[in-house]
């Protein structure tokens, strides 16, 4: 295998972006990342989205993206898991440029997401479900995270204010991003007087719907050298799938498939926990970030909750999660959010990341995840 | 409109909470699968669903999809029946306030929903407490 480094990235700013198409999305940060990286031409694309056709009625994806970017004929793929049809573009990007198949790879993802109605974008989000036998019961996605969140209190003695204190915590980073969609700053007490969505979640738990893309550009690390670009490397790439139907799972209380991508990631790139210098997880609710906290082993089991609130993982703490805002406050444009996780880190890395930067990062890692935890993608990146 | 063979395939479970139990290890599939994921047997003995369980967690939806709009707020759980098989439905004829995790559960047939207008009208089990 390869070194592969990332030496172009590229994200614009995420919202309910009403002016643009799908298509002109993805392609502002994907010239971006091309403009970046100095490359004059692709050998491939691979692009995570989760659900365009139920977003837009548009199906056959990575070939109008490659036409709408001027890169026809070159090849593309569309790949999709759910929330993590980002994070699982850059692995197949990865895996395509470490095996020798193609030099010059542009990993893109993006999600339009409203151009349906709240109503139908909730229906599009809970397909990552089990359409049989949790969507027909009239489960929906902040259910099934707050089904997680009432067995994590019960068994752990997390609390409500912890769980707020996530929330408070990647505002208080997204406020420093201005590429976020909710660049401000909100309360404890604030997320514990907003609107129930599901007990003991509220609206100011969950993430948004939001519009956005995000694009790198792969490249063996040889030719990076070469290229004399700031290159930062991948050094370990993990995935593991379980069950999408939540009552399957052994312990209701821990993310399977974040811990096993997590120990793959790692040991791909020789590399501890502890070595990491700052982490871009999925907290598409404020429970999923704690238990993911626990699942990479950033903090012991049931402790996820206590770290947030000593202050481990914000910005100047010992390990830094979701420096960008995260999901919460950068926004969740379903497909896009696992390639912007490797943006954020990559701009951390090169000392890019101005009010927000982790003085010194010389390592990341990065976390997404499909469904409740159905899939799991981790990547570890390194500063040459 | 969903097609309904989609809603009639699932009667066997739905219906007749009817799942499958593996010849090798005891099992218990539900739905029904075509191997065992706990020993890889392809063999299932037609069992049917434990009735009773102890509720393992629950939380009561105030935002509904547009099929359940009438029915908010609602609570729904995750339940671990006497045969050892977990499954997500409603928690129907309770107080929302006496809800708790480890609360013993029954598993009853019960409408669902319907689409309207001479569609089909859904059925399914949930849970209410004992």
């Amino acid at each position: 295998m390869r070194d592969v480094a990332v030496i172009g990235i590229g994200m614009t700013k995420w919202g309910e972006l009403w002016d643009k198409s799908l298509r002109t999305t993805f392609v502002e940060p994907a010239l971006m990342a091309i403009d970046d990286a100095g490359v004059d031409h692709l050998d491939s694309m691979v692009v995570g989205c989760m659900s365009s056709g139920l977003f837009t009625g548009q199906e056959h994806l990575a070939s109008l993206l490659s036409d709408y970017l001027g890169r026809n004929p070159v090849p593309a793929a569309r790949v999709e898991s759910a929330c993590s049809s980002g994070g699982l573009a850059l692995r197949q990007g990865f895996i395509e440029v470490a095996s020798g198949m193609s030099d010059i790879v542009l990993v893109g993802g993006v999600e339009k997401m409203t151009d349906v109605t709240g109503c139908e974008a909730t229906f599009a989000l809970g397909t990552a479900a089990d359409q049989e036998y949790e969507g027909f019961h009239g489960l929906t996605f902040p259910a099934l995270y707050a089904m997680m969140a009432v067995a994590h209190m019960h068994k752990y003695g997390t609390t409500r204010e912890q769980l707020a204190m996530v929330a408070v915590k990647n505002h208080d980073n997204g406020s420093k991003n201005p590429l976020a969609q909710y660049p401000f700053k909100v309360t404890v007490e604030g997320v514990l007087n907003s609107v129930l969505v599901a007990d003991p979640l509220r609206i100011l738990d969950c993430s948004p719907i939001t519009d956005g893309a995000a694009a790198v550009i792969l490249c063996p690390a040889d030719m990076a050298r070469k290229m004399k670009k700031p290159a930062i490397r991948i050094t370990g790439s993990g995935q593991a799938t379980d069950t999408i139907a939540l009552s399957s799972r052994k312990d209701l209380c821990w993310i399977e498939s974040t811990h096993l991508a997590g120990q793959k990631a790692l040991a791909m790139a020789g590399r501890k926990v502890g070595d990491m210098d700052l982490f871009e997880v999925h907290d598409c609710f404020t429970i999923a970030e704690i238990m993911i906290t626990e699942a990479l082993g950033i903090v012991e089991k049931g402790r996820g909750g206590k770290a947030v609130e000593e202050g481990l993982t914000s910005l100047k703490g010992r390990h830094p999660v979701n420096p960008s805002g995260g999901l919460k406050a950068k926004g969740h444009p379903v497909g896009a959010t696992g390639v912007a996780q490797a943006v954020e880190v990559v701009k951390q890395l090169r000392g890019e990341a101005g009010e927000r930067q982790v003085k010194g990062a010389k390592r990341g890692l990065t976390q997404n995840m499909g469904g409740t935890g159905g899939s799991s993608v981790v990547h570890v990146f390194e500063a040459e | 409109m969903p097609n309904p063979a989609r809603a009639w395939r699932e009667y066997p479970q739905r219906y007749r909470f009817e799942a499958g139990k593996c010849t090798k290890c005891g099992y218990v599939a539900f739905p029904p699968r075509l191997i065992c994921p706990q020993c890889g047997n392809r063999e299932f003995a037609k069992t049917k669903l434990a009735q009773s369980g102890k509720l393992l967690t629950y939380t009561i939806i105030r935002v509904p999809p547009d099929t359940f709009e009438d029915q908010a707020p609602y609570a729904v759980g995750i339940a671990e029946l006497a045969d050892g098989v977990k499954l997500t439905a409603q928690v129907v004829d309770c107080d929302f306030a006496a809800l708790k995790v480890g609360m013993p559960v029954r598993l009853e047939f019960r409408k669902m929903y319907e689409e309207g207008e001479a569609g089909v009208i859904y059925y399914g089990y949930k849970f209410v407490p004992e």
